[in-house]
C-alpha cells in the first residue's frame, strides 16, 4: 500500500472526529469523537515512519507520546464531565452555557 | 492485488465503518461500543505499517482503557435515557453547515496528499521494532519521557480534584 491511501483513511478517520465533535450533543461523545481525531493523526505518525522520507521508529515513538497524552486528557475531560453533572444534573454541551448570559 | 491491499481494505473498512456507525446511533452506550471496532481496526492497521508495539499499545489504552473510563463516566452521569430527545445540537442548518464545512476541510486537504509520495517502498521498518523503541525511548527521547510521566501524575491528581465531592455540594446533598 501506498502512503496516500494511509493519509487518506487517516483524514476520512478525522472528518468524522471533527463532524461528531462539532454537531453531539453529549459531551462524553464529544470526548470519544476528538480522541478519534487523535487516533487519525497517530495513523499519519506511523505511515510517515514506514513510508515517509526517512523511514525510522522516531514516528512511533510520536504515536506513543501522543496516546499518553491523550489518556491524560481523557482522564481530565471525564472528570470535569463529572464535575458539570454534579453542578448541573446533565452532560449536554449545549447547557454549558452559564458565561453566555 | 495483494495480501496486504486486501487486509488494509479490510481493515480501512471496519475502522470507517465503526466512525460511521458511531454518528448513526442514538444509544449513548453502543456508540462507544461502535468506537471499538474503529479502535482494533487501526491496531490492525498499525500491524500492517509494522508497529506491533503500537497495536498492541492501541488495544491496552484505546480499546481497554478509555472505552472502559467512557463507559464508566456514561453510567455516572446518566440520570435518564430518553431515546427520542435531541441527539445534536442545534438544527438541521447546524448539521448541513458543519457537514459542508468538514467535507469542504477533507477535500481540500485531499487534494493536498493525493499525490504524496516520498518513495519509500517500506522495507527499512521490519522485526525488532519494540527493541529499537525502547532504545529510542530511553537514549534519545529521555527528558520528553520523563516529562510524559509528569504529565500523567498531573492528570491523576488532576482528575482526582476535579471529580472529588467538595465539602459545600456535599453537605447540599
Amino acid at each position: 500500500m501506498t502512503l496516500s491511501a494511509y493519509l487518506a483513511l487517516a483524514l476520512i478517520l478525522f472528518c468524522i472526529g471533527l463532524y461528531g465533535a462539532l454537531t453531539k450533543r453529549n459531551t462524553v461523545i464529544v470526548l470519544i469523537c476528538i480522541e478519534l481525531m487523535l487516533n487519525a493523526v497517530n495513523i499519519n505518525f506511523v505511515a510517515f515512519a514506514k513510508y515517509g522520507a526517512h523511514p525510522s521508529v522516531h514516528g512511533h515513538v510520536f504515536a506513543l507520546f501522543a496516546i499518553a497524552v491523550a489518556a491524560a486528557e481523557a482522564a481530565v475531560g471525564l472528570a470535569a464531565l463529572i464535575a458539570f453533572y454534579r453542578s448541573r444534573k446533565t452532560v449536554h454541551v449545549d447547557e454549558a452555557n452559564s458565561l453566555k448570559h | 492485488m495483494s495480501g496486504t491491499d486486501i487486509a488494509f481494505f479490510l481493515l480501512a473498512l471496519a475502522a470507517i465503518a465503526g466512525g460511521v456507525t458511531m454518528l448513526q446511533l442514538t444509544n449513548v452506550v453502543h456508540m462507544v461500543i461502535a468506537l471499538v471496532m474503529t479502535f482494533f481496526g487501526i491496531a490492525g492497521l498499525y500491524v500492517l505499517l509494522s508497529a506491533e508495539f503500537v497495536a498492541v499499545v492501541q488495544v491496552l489504552i484505546y480499546s481497554g482503557a478509555i472505552t472502559i473510563i467512557m463507559l464508566f463516566a456514561i453510567m455516572l452521569t446518566r440520570h435518564h435515557t430518553d431515546q427520542r430527545e435531541r441527539q445534536t445540537t442545534g438544527g438541521v442548518w447546524h448539521k448541513a453547515v458543519a457537514a459542508l464545512s468538514v467535507i469542504a476541510f477533507g477535500l481540500a486537504v485531499y487534494f493536498g496528499i493525493r499525490q504524496l509520495d516520498f518513495g519509500a517502498d517500506g522495507s527499512a521498518l521490519s522485526g525488532d521494532n519494540a527493541k529499537a523503541i525502547g532504545k529510542s525511548l530511553y537514549s534519545y527521547y529521555t527528558i520528553p519521557f520523563e516529562i510524559v510521566s509528569v504529565i500523567l501524575l498531573v492528570a491523576l491528581i488532576g482528575a482526582i480534584v476535579l471529580a472529588k465531592k467538595d465539602g459545600k455540594g456535599a453537605e447540599d446533598e
